[in-house]
């Protein structure tokens, strides 16, 4: 019988395949198609300590193979997610983890500091990379400066498990991840989305409302494999994996690049039960193989 | 409430209406029974085979029938996506997510309805008239297109209600747009649903406001997923931002900022 079980800081997950932050809702959305409690863990939306409204439509814009986005972090702040949210969602037998988001490094810490008591929270994912909002958010992700103040700063006042989503809109991602991990950051998880932009020609307009957005999807998909490889061989702590994930072979690819574990973003979009799809698929290939661990695949990429 | 699904369909029939819109019949593939579904919700297709078509098209539900086991999709081939959509075989499969969105609002006394659709606009409506014709509501419809081939299911539409039309070269019904046909002039309506070209849609929220009378617009905003969970297709209302596929597509006008 193939083990998926995987390790992420103190987190005990059943199988390596969780769900990325912004295109899973709560998990609520998703009940209707799969069961969340066959999930390793779920991100769910970027939260911060106000509410946001978020930037005006057109907020999304497709292209090939992937999507641009210019939501721009709108959720209903912290509060609300601990008043009303986070009652809804404890009840699923899954890791949840909420993604943290702001515009300060006092922002990062109050809101942490509001999700730190709840029983059923027991890791952050701390989104440096958002590139839809006007300050902080992924700036803080572009310096190992910047990554490790608020890294350093989040660290002081969080016990439970710390996840730091890098940006890949940097020249060395792996020098990022490096001072998070030195500042006490337990994984880091990666790709965000790439600053992309798309242009209407007809109206020579831009086709977002913000100009520029995040671009995701099987578009990206190489670039972070080669990114999860890179600092998969950077750093000493786990490495969660992602970027256009679509099937299984794309998850097992970031495993042998490096990944501990994976998450699936923009295709859930196009199928809300990929992932339970992603498990069956990722046994089925361990039975094949013959391995007993999914965590003897972990970097298990052979060189020639 | 009811569950959305993801299920394979099958093609029944496919039929072109002109050059650019076909009707496809679409039934599920293991004889599933229909959920009940309602005017003014869509559907989300998977488009295979499609290099530059990754994400779902949504699709109006233009008529869910019950005796048959099938769903109409009325579909206009603008890009890759809705091309590949009109080009399927009968018999080919096709992926679908259903039923999304709201519903448009079954007035519960009868009165005075009016029904605007512009283009392919029109496809919501005619299960809206269906509705209402169910319930013994008389309604109108005012259909308005380029030219004659261009205002569709004209024999379907008329089985619910008193058919008017408006054509930019004058090929059927009155010329020009939907908002100058004299009907509106002549009659006094007690609710108005509209879907189409948002210019159209503004127009007619407005005439609607001015006569104070209701008014509901079916709205066409992108989408990435339809079923609420990336946040792409919000509307500004007086609410703040909601999302056009859960919250709506179907709005009251008082809702929207559109006349502000
Ligand atoms: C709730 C809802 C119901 C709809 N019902 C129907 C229907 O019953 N029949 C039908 O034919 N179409 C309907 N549409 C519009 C349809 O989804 C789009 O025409 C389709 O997504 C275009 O895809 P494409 O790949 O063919 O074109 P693309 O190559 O993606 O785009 C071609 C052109 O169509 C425009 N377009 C793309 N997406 C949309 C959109 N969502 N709304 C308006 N214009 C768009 C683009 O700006 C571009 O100019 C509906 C849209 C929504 C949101
Ligand atoms: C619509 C949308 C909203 C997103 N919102 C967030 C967010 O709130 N926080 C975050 O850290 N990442 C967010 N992301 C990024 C994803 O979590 C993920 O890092 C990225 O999309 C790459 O993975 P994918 O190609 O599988 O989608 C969002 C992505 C999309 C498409
Ligand atoms: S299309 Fe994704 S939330 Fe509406």
């Amino acid at each position: 019988m193939a083990r998926l079980e995987v390790t992420i800081g103190g987190l005990q997950l059943r199988n390596p395949v969780m769900t990325a932050s912004g295109t899973f809702g709560y998990g609520t959305e998703y009940t209707d198609f799969m069961d969340l409690n066959r999930l390793g863990g779920m991100i769910v939306k970027g939260t911060t300590l106000e509410p946001r409204q978020g930037n005006d439509y057109p907020r999304m814009a497709e292209t090939p193979s992937g999507m641009l986005n210019a939501v721009g972090l709108q959720n209903k702040g912290v509060d609300y997610f601990v008043e009303h949210l986070y009652p809804v969602i404890k009840e699923y037998d899954t890791h949840i983890i909420v993604n943290v988001s702001g515009s300060t490094v006092e922002d990062y810490v109050a809101c942490t500091e509001k999700l730190a008591g709840l029983e059923k929270i027991p890791a952050i994912e701390l989104n440096i990379s958002c590139p839809n909002v006007k300050e902080g958010g992924m700036a803080f992700g572009t310096t190992c400066a910047s990554a490790a103040r608020v890294t350093h700063a989040v660290r002081q006042v969080y016990p439970g498990t710390l996840i730091v989503k890098l940006s890949p809109n940097v020249t060395d991602i792996a020098e990022i991840a490096r001072s998070v991990e030195a500042e006490g950051a337990d994984a880091v998880s990666l790709v965000n989305t790439f600053l992309g932009m798309a242009i209407d020609v007809e109206r020579r307009k831009p086709k977002l409302s913000t100009v520029t957005g995040g671009l995701s999807g099987p578009c990206i998909k190489p670039i972070a494999v080669r990114m999860v490889w890179q600092v998969y061989h950077a750093v000493g702590i786990p490495v969660i994996g992602m970027g256009g994930i679509c099937n299984w072979q794309d998850a097992i690819e970031f495993i042998l690049a490096g990944a501990t574990a994976i998450q699936v973003g923009t295709c859930n979009f196009v199928d809300p039960a990929v992932t339970v799809k992603i498990v069956r698929g990722i046994r089925e290939y361990m039975e094949r193989h013959g391995i007993a661990s999914v965590s003897e695949l972990v970097g298990g990429m052979e060189l020639f | 409430m009811i569950l959305m699904k993801q299920l394979d369909f099958t093609v029944h029939s496919n039929d072109r209406l002109n050059d650019q819109n076909h009707l496809l019949k679409v039934a599920p593939l293991n004889n599933m029974r229909l959920p009940e579904m309602h005017p003014g919700q869509f559907v989300q297709v998977r488009v295979d085979n499609a290099p530059h078509t990754f994400l779902r098209r949504p699709i109006s539900i233009n008529y869910a029938d019950t005796q048959k086991n099938e769903i109409w999709l009325l579909v206009q081939a603008v890009g890759e996506g809705t091309r590949k959509i009109c080009e399927m075989a009968v018999g080919a499969k096709l992926n679908l997510i259903f039923p999304l969105g709201n519903a448009f609002t079954i007035p519960s006394a009868p009165g005075n309805f009016l029904l605007v659709g512009g283009g392919v606009g029109t496809a919501p409506l005619l299960f809206l008239g269906n509705k209402l014709h169910e319930k013994g509501f008389a309604c109108d419809f005012l259909l308005g297109g380029a030219s004659e081939k261009n205002i569709l299911q004209r024999p379907d539409f008329e089985q619910y209600g008193t058919l008017y039309c408006t054509t930019e070269d004058g090929s059927l019904g009155e010329k020009g747009y939907v908002t100058h046909h004299s009907l509106l002039q002549r009659k006094r309506y007690d609710f108005i649903f509209t879907c189409g070209p948002k210019p159209m849609m503004v127009a007619i929220a407005r005439y609607a406001h001015e006569k104070g009378v209701g008014c509901e617009v079916s709205l066409e905003n992108l989408m990435a997923c339809g079923f609420g969970a990336c946040l792409c297709c919000v509307e500004k209302t007086t609410r703040g931002n909601v999302c056009a596929c859960t919250e709506g597509p179907i709005f009251n006008i008082n809702e929207l900022t559109w006349l502000d």
